[in-house]
């Protein structure tokens, strides 16, 4: 179901000509209001008036996160802070958070944005809205309780935490519409289990699920334990919270980007170069519309791609590949930017692999050696050399196939690749530079 | 008519064969023959013992990874030309061995030999067909 049908199927040159107005509005605002902005500008040879067409993006600045933490905490606002009505703030793991605002309109925006995604669920407002975002700083909670009600349904602002209350009023209130991170979804099928509720007993039919990365096979996981359809949402608050992208119901595959109010780029991480639709790198976006907190090309450090083919549901929206990894994480091998996912990819894709697998670069001379460990359990052992062998020619073949680097694959004992609780550490780098 | 053997699977590093032998040694397990074969990086040793289902589980509980597979054990005459004479039955029946070792042990005047094959069945009919003898497991684990 499409909530907003006018901009949501905007043909692409009717919305191209859009983002480039609104993308002219915008650096002429920021020159205008915000200094840290007229610097880089004025650092990066462009003028407010400079920018014309879409094609003239490439040549504005990026911003990163380190310019938020510089600038804490209202630097980077565009307007005075009398049309400031809320702030949010994110957890900042090192340090101060990072700190967004939103004007009276921004919040309408993002109260339509979060709608459009609730719709792409097939939310409507029949529908109870079981949310359990978190409620307060974060963006989630209070951006999601303001979508669902712009749709009209019914919301339980039921924030994160005690599981078993949550499930006793999912099933007292009938809730039908789930929102929470793919973790806590999976965490609610499990006490669901061990309390005996059945799932198939609940109304719940659909689940919005975001603010973590998740893969497909946890996507089938929560399916099928909660069965339910389990879709992908994609928002950072530096952009706007959730509501940034969400996958459509009808096909699952990929996120589309509410393209009338944000432009996505994918650039090389290493060069900062934009990259054609259909490469993988860095997701970077500018908010064309936003009035208290606007970003001019901010590095998301999310490793994505874009695709713009058609797509059944009837959104013209480019869509986002889910999140595969973040630049943080990112190797340059003979030049060649390697994602530790996309190495896991390929393993995964061979029946038996695990996914315990170690990735080591050297360099011998001035050559970048990749060494990719992956453990032999007993589904892919064999008592002859040449099974173990072609298995792996074929991760070996693989690899080159995707990534364009040749690497060397070597089989080792179960249980010797360090495991740690949390992020496991996959790669090992002993190349002096 | 088939011996079960046990294949491990060992990474060249120093120790790793040792630790297979302190581990059957520890659960009393008799080795019967061994082959080990092996690469740049790692290697496939290959045991018969004299309790397959115990010297898996305990290497499988010390964190090896193991496998169990079918092989023949034939009595091959000790003298020039007997294993030969085997060989050649396999190649006109085109049957193909995927690798093969010796039994320390004697059978008589005969050596035995364990094999490989790739069409396991087919060998033991063919063989047994033109008089080979053919080991049967308790005999091969007992010796």
């Amino acid at each position: 179901m499409i909530w907003d049908d006018e901009f949501e199927t905007l043909p692409r040159e009717a919305l191209r000509a859009l983002q480039a107005k609104r993308l002219r509005d915008l650096v002429d605002r920021v020159y205008g209001a915000v200094p840290f902005y007229r610097r880089r500008l004025d650092e990066a040879g462009c003028r407010a008036g400079d920018v014309r067409s879409l094609g003239d993006l490439e040549n504005l600045p990026f911003t990163t996160k380190d310019d938020l933490r510089e600038t804490y905490p209202f630097g980077l606002f565009a307007v005075p802070m009398e049309r400031v009505v809320r702030v949010h703030a994110s957890s900042g793991t090192t340090g101060k958070p990072t700190v967004v605002g939103y004007t009276r309109r921004d919040i309408d925006i993002w109260a339509e944005l979060m709608a459009r995604t609730l719709a792409c669920g097939g939310t409507t407002k029949g529908d109870v809205v079981h949310n359990a975002y978190g409620y307060g700083l974060f963006t989630g909670g209070l951006g999601a309780h303001y979508g669902a009600e712009r749709i009209g349904a019914t919301v339980i602002p039921i924030s994160g935490g005690n599981t078993k209350r949550q499930i006793m009023l999912m099933q007292d209130f009938g809730s039908t519409i789930l929102l929470c991170t793919p973790s806590y979804a999976l965490n609610l099928a499990e006490v669901m289990a061990e309390e005996g509720v059945d799932p198939a007993g609940l109304r719940l039919k659909c689940g919005l699920f975001g603010a973590e990365p998740w893969s497909e096979s946890m996507r089938g996981e929560i399916e099928r334990k909660l069965k339910i359809s389990a879709l992908d949402i994609y928002g950072l608050s530096e952009v706007i919270g959730p509501g940034v992208a969400s996958e459509c119901i009808e096909e699952k595959s990929g996120l589309h980007i509410f393209e009338d109010h944000f432009i996505a780029e994918i650039i090389d991480p290493a060069t900062g170069k934009a990259l054609p639709f259909g490469e993988t790198g860095e997701l970077v976006f500018t908010t064309i519309t936003k009035e208290a907190f606007p970003v001019i090309r901010y590095r998301t450090r999310d490793i994505s791609r874009l695709n713009v083919s058609p797509c059944p549901c009837g959104r013209t929206h480019v869509r986002m590949d889910r999140i595969s990894g973040r630049t943080d994480d990112m190797l340059i091998i003979r030049g060649v930017n390697v994602f530790p996912s996309q190495i896991e990819s390929v393993l995964m894709a061979i029946e038996g692999v695990e996914p315990h697998y170690q990735l080591i670069v050297s360099r011998e001379g001035s050559l970048d050696l990749l060494e990719v460990q992956v453990e032999v359990g007993e589904a892919i052992f064999s008592d002859e050399i040449k099974g173990l062998e072609t298995l792996s020619r074929r991760i070996e073949h693989e690899i080159k196939d995707l990534l364009g680097v040749s690497s060397k694959v070597k089989l080792v004992e179960p249980k010797t690749i360090q495991r740690s609780e949390g992020k496991a550490r996959r790669v090992i780098d002993n190349r002096k530079l | 008519m088939k011996v079960e053997q046990i294949s491990i699977f060992l990474e060249n590093k120093s120790g790793r064969l040792a630790e297979v032998t302190n581990v059957l040694s520890g659960a009393g397990v008799n080795i019967r023959a061994l082959s080990l074969a092996d690469t740049a990086d790692f290697g496939i040793l290959r045991l018969i013992v004299n309790q397959t289902d115990r010297a898996k589980q305990v290497l499988k509980e010390t964190g090896f990874t193991v496998g169990k597979t079918e092989v023949v054990a034939l009595e091959v005459p000790d003298r020039p030309g007997g294993l030969g004479g085997i060989l050649k039955i396999l190649h006109e029946a085109g049957i193909n061995v995927e690798y093969m070792y010796a039994f320390v042990q004697r059978s008589g005047d005969n050596a035995i030999i364990i094999f490989r094959f790739d069409e396991t069945d087919k060998a033991i009919s063919v063989l047994t067909g033109a008089g080979v003898r053919v080991l049967r497991g308790e005999e091969v684990y007992a010796l």
